[in-house]
């Protein structure tokens, strides 16, 4: 097996070395019967040129957004150019098959790279300090959640009806199984939707979303001020980091933590994942924050370096009072998404912000001139919702079979609902071109007549 | 033959190690150590290293955004493309990697990383896909999660799956959320009790008590196993579970665990089983035939997607029979001939299911299936079987070649899977610690392994070589760690102590990195207060 160096002869010496004839006699242990004498069900070994063929053909079973003739689903998930170089920087070796920087001599690399993507979040954000990465932005929301429960100590959350479905999801699992106290809020498709009213004595935060779920803008000022007056914290999610190009940051607004999916830089659509959560705060929360955080010290030589930090909160030292269980970062993706935020700096993220908002503009404008198609969100960056004239599940699947992926169904994610059934989420980024608005307006309008 | 001849003769070192200006070189780098500023001292808001198409009809932000539209400089610092280059590439060689050398951290398990897995990830069939387009364009992911789960669950016996957990502690979370969901479903509300060996690492404890339970702790034997009669003095009627490691974190087969099965489940609690270390026994051992109810796997451990550099993990779990029916959305169905995922309540067939919930948007570390399948279809089972013998003979040559050096915490006579645990006992007297020991390594060239881990046993030092290592690899550790065994006993601990001097920067100052925590580069002038 190629991947394997040990011979059949090192196999001989070493097992006389440690003086066993067999080398089940190292699975001793096991209890008797359990170990296998057969090899497991499953096919044998192959050279690569066969795993590659047999990869390769369920690939081609996928339409890639590369491939259709017109790419406008979003929801959480942004097709974004990425630059060559990144993907190469993150393929080398050091980044890619180091550890966590458990021994920072060796580590400086990763260390001065989370430092770095540490302080690009906050910048972004407009917090005082971010962490170095969460799995991704649903899970950061559901740990935003349980850290203001404990800075707060009160147990109620309230979340918008307009964060994105899946993220309230995943806060719902949270906050039931660790016993918190949730509100729910209805969905509001024009983003008209009133939080304050709710806020009272035990809330411990409010969460919401922007641009929301279905694309809306928000100035959550006035919602920051109402939390505050009661001493409940504001989360604010933004599931479109390219967004905060051109948008106020939700620090200016007075958000007290931020979480956020970076997949828009760096990562690419990958089904999903792997992305790389991002979670900011103030500097007065940090001793409650979840998640690896990388500090800058200096060696016995009074030189610069950084080291892991505050490991105190972590589980690896304080176990059952950790302030999370989360283990890992999203160590590689973070790198990507600094890579690519350092290639773009502030002028080519302003300029890759008004890129997106302009496609969306234009896609946004075309689509609302069909009959039978409404633009419901008023205020929008690079995505918004359409009401259409038909179920927008069979629009998506009617186009899909022209390889135009058109957007997202709303009752894809919200099946109860029966006011979204006609609802489709459209996403337009810098990739996308002026002839598959086009074509996308044009198949539109046929499968709608 | 002379390869030098048409050039200067390469002579023997006759000057001083200090360069042409004295102690300090002139640039602050010494040979391949170069200093790398940090990138905010490098780049300024003005420079990009991307170039975009210019606007046709430029939108006025400000008008269309108006309150809302950002008004001040972010501050952020943009670089040329040969500059990120530099920086990047400079910044990586100041790290180690398996790719560098043996990386022997227990419990971490640090194999080859095949680059064939990176190229099919990157297939655009598989990485250029969007997790929500219509399950009708993606049915090769979906077969492909199909097998993965196939896989998987044919290694451990075991009859279900939630592949998307974001990580190991994230699939321990989701295991004992499918316990503690079953708990409520059959209306066994008062169990609020989770067993945990000491030997246990932190997120088992951690998992536990995120989601409202108590933590009892079960004592280990001096060899870090855990007895059927300890699992018994701790069991009551308030025992949700109990979540034990195996192979555990000592590196030691769990001997009695299905007699610890058979009693957790006597008393109406469920097996969690932590499998960080599934990598000893794959192929060998099936989880389900030990009496599991539930155990996560860590892709980027057994199956070698990449750390990284801290991550991204992936961990799914496998479940047993009556722990299925609560594996969270979206799960894999089939009817007939189509797969799909099961998104929410309204796709689901039948009502055989009550999925506890949702662990993340969409559906888990995607890219690291296709890593991970493609690990495990060029294995084989036989590879994979091969991979889990050698894993456990090199951990036990290593344990065998130092045993009269180190102090084996556990005997000499005790085997070990595939990592084998030692104490600081052979350092006593010395005024060597393990943490010394562990930097003098790295000014031989190698990572050290992981230390004062698992906390039963003083001073630990795992050592988890895994498959990857050759045998030459494995006979210049060994003769390394004997030489500074050597040098310990022979009282050169002041060498130990002042170590590593060999790296870009020597011991770091830990204790006043979280005294005054500085998070972030700020401008100068600018400072933050907690």
């Amino acid at each position: 097996m190629r991947y394997l160096p040990l011979s059949d002869n090192d196999r001989q010496q070493m097992l006389a070395k440690v003086g066993v004839a067999d080398i089940n006699e190292l699975f001793a242990d096991v209890p008797s019967g359990k170990l296998l004498k057969e090899l497991p069900n499953l096919p044998l070994m192959a050279g690569e040129m066969a795993v590659e063929q047999h990869m390769s053909a369920l690939a081609a079973r996928n339409l890639s957004a590369g491939e259709a003739r017109g790419f406008f689903v979003g929801a959480g998930a942004y097709r974004h150019h990425v630059p060559a170089t990144v993907d190469h920087l993150i393929q080398r070796s050091e980044f890619l098959t180091a550890y966590t920087p458990y021994q920072p001599e060796i580590s400086q690399g990763t260390l001065q790279v989370l430092f770095e993507f540490q302080t690009q979040v906050a910048l972004l954000t407009g917090m005082e300090v971010a962490n170095a990465s969460m799995y991704d932005g649903s899970t950061a929301t559901a740990e935003a959640v349980l850290m203001a429960r404990r800075v707060t100590r009160r147990k109620k959350a309230i979340v918008s009806g307009n964060l994105h479905p899946h993220y309230r999801d995943v806060v719902k699992n949270m906050e039931h199984f660790s016993g918190g106290n949730l509100l729910l809020c209805d969905p509001v498709f024009d983003g008209d939707e009133d939080l304050i009213a709710q806020i009272d004595e035990e809330t411990a935060c409010i969460v919401v979303q922007t641009p929301d779920f279905y694309g809306n803008l928000h100035n959550y000022a006035r919602l920051a001020q109402a939390a505050h007056a009661k001493k409940a914290l504001l989360i604010v999610v933004v599931t479109e980091i390219v967004s905060l190009g051109a948008l106020k940051s939700p620090g200016e607004i007075g958000a007290d933590i931020v979480v956020a999916e970076g997949q828009s830089l760096g990562c690419g659509l990958d089904f999903g994942g792997p992305y790389v959560g991002l979670f900011a705060t103030r500097q007065k929360y940090i001793r409650q924050m979840p998640g690896r955080l990388c500090g800058q010290t200096v060696d016995g030589s009074s030189k610069r370096g950084f080291v892991l930090t505050l490991s105190t909160r972590e589980q690896h030292i304080r176990r059952e009072k950790a302030t999370s269980n989360i283990c890992t970062n999203s160590g590689l993706m973070a790198l990507a998404f600094s890579i690519h935020m350092t290639l773009l700096g502030e002028k080519g993220l302003r300029g890759l912000a008004e890129l997106n908002h302009a496609a969306a503009a234009q896609l946004a404008e075309k689509l609302a001139q069909i009959k039978g198609v409404e633009l419901v969100t008023k205020r929008f960056f690079n995505e918004f919702t359409l009401r259409l004239s038909k179920p927008a599940s069979e629009v998506v699947e009617a186009l899909a079979e022209q390889k135009i992926l058109a957007g997202v169904q709303v009752s894809r994610l919200l099946p109860e609902n029966e006011d979204g059934q006609n609802l489709l989420v459209v996403a337009a980024t810098e990739m996308v071109t002026q002839e598959q608005s086009n074509l996308f307006a044009n198949l539109l309008k046929e499968v709608l007549a | 033959m002379n390869m030098n001849r048409r050039g200067r003769q390469t002579q023997p070192n006759q000057g001083s190690r200090t360069n042409m200006g004295g102690d300090e070189p002139h640039s602050g780098n010494r040979g391949l150590q170069i200093e790398e500023p940090l990138l905010f001292e490098l780049g300024d808001r003005q420079t990009t290293g991307i170039d975009f198409p210019a606007l046709e009809d430029q939108h006025d932000i400000e008008t269309r955004f108006g309150d809302l539209a950002r008004s001040e400089p972010i501050g952020l610092a943009g670089l040329s493309e040969p500059e990120t280059m530099r920086h990047y590439v400079r910044l990586s060689q100041k790290n180690y990697s398996i790719d560098t050398g043996i990386y022997p951290l227990g419990s971490c398990t640090m194999k080859h990383n095949p680059r064939l897995n990176e190229k099919m990830a990157r297939l655009p069939g598989m990485m250029d896909i969007h997790p929500l387009q219509p399950q009708s364009t993606v049915s090769g992911a979906i077969e492909l999660m199909e097998e993965l789960a196939h896989w998987l669950m044919e290694l451990t016996n075991m009859q279900a799956i939630a592949l998307s957990p974001k990580a190991g502690a994230h699939g321990e979370l989701c295991g004992m959320m499918a316990i503690k969901a079953a708990h409520e479903h059959a209306g066994d509300l008062h169990r609020n009790i989770v067993l945990v060996p000491d030997s246990a690492h932190g997120t088992n404890p951690a998992t536990a008590a995120l989601i409202g339970y108590k933590v009892r702790s079960v004592p280990a034997q001096s060899d870090g196993t855990v007895t059927a009669n300890s699992v018994k003095a701790a069991l009551d009627e308030n025992v949700a579970a109990i979540m034990l490691t195996n192979p555990n974190t000592g590196g030691v087969f769990e001997r009695e665990i299905v007699e610890i099965a058979a009693l957790i489940h006597e008393a109406g609690a469920y097996f969690y089983c932590d499998g960080a270390n599934f990598n000893a026994i794959a192929g060998k051992v099936r989880p389900g035939d030990l009496g599991v109810d539930a155990m996560h796997f860590n892709l980027h451990k057994t199956f070698s997607t990449p750390h990284g550099g801290g991550g991204p993990g992936s961990g799914p779990v496998v479940l047993s029979e009556r722990l299925a029916p609560f594996a969270p959305y979206p799960f894999l169905q089939r009817d007939g001939e189509v797969a799909r995922l099961v998104e929410n309540s309204v796709d689901q067939a039948g009502d055989d299911h009550h999925p506890f919930g949702r662990m993340t948007a969409f559906h888990g570390q995607w890219g690291m299936y296709t890593r991970a399948l493609t690990y495990m279809r060029s294995h084989g089972g036989d590879g994979l079987r091969q991979a889990s013998e050698d894993a456990v003979l090199n951990a036990n040559y290593l344990r065998a070649s130092l045993s009269e050096y180190m102090s084996l915490a556990f005997g000499e006579d005790h085997i070990c899977m595939h990592e084998v645990l030692f104490d600081d006992g052979f350092l006593k007297g010395t005024g060597v610690t393990t943490l010394d020991f562990a930097k003098a390594m790295i000014d031989e060239g190698f990572h050290p392994m992981t230390v004062y881990f698992p906390l039963i046993v003083h001073g630990a030092m795992l050592v988890e070589p895994t498959e990857s290592e050759s045998k030459a690899s494995l006979d210049q550790f060994i003769e390394v760690m004997i030489a500074l065994t050597k040098r310990a006993k022979e009282g050169q601990s002041a060498d130990f102590a002042s170590a590593p001097l060999f790296t870009p920067r020597g011991r770091l100052d830990e204790t006043g990195a979280a005294r005054r925590p500085i998070l972030r580069w700020l401008p100068k002038k600018e400072t933050l207060t907690e």
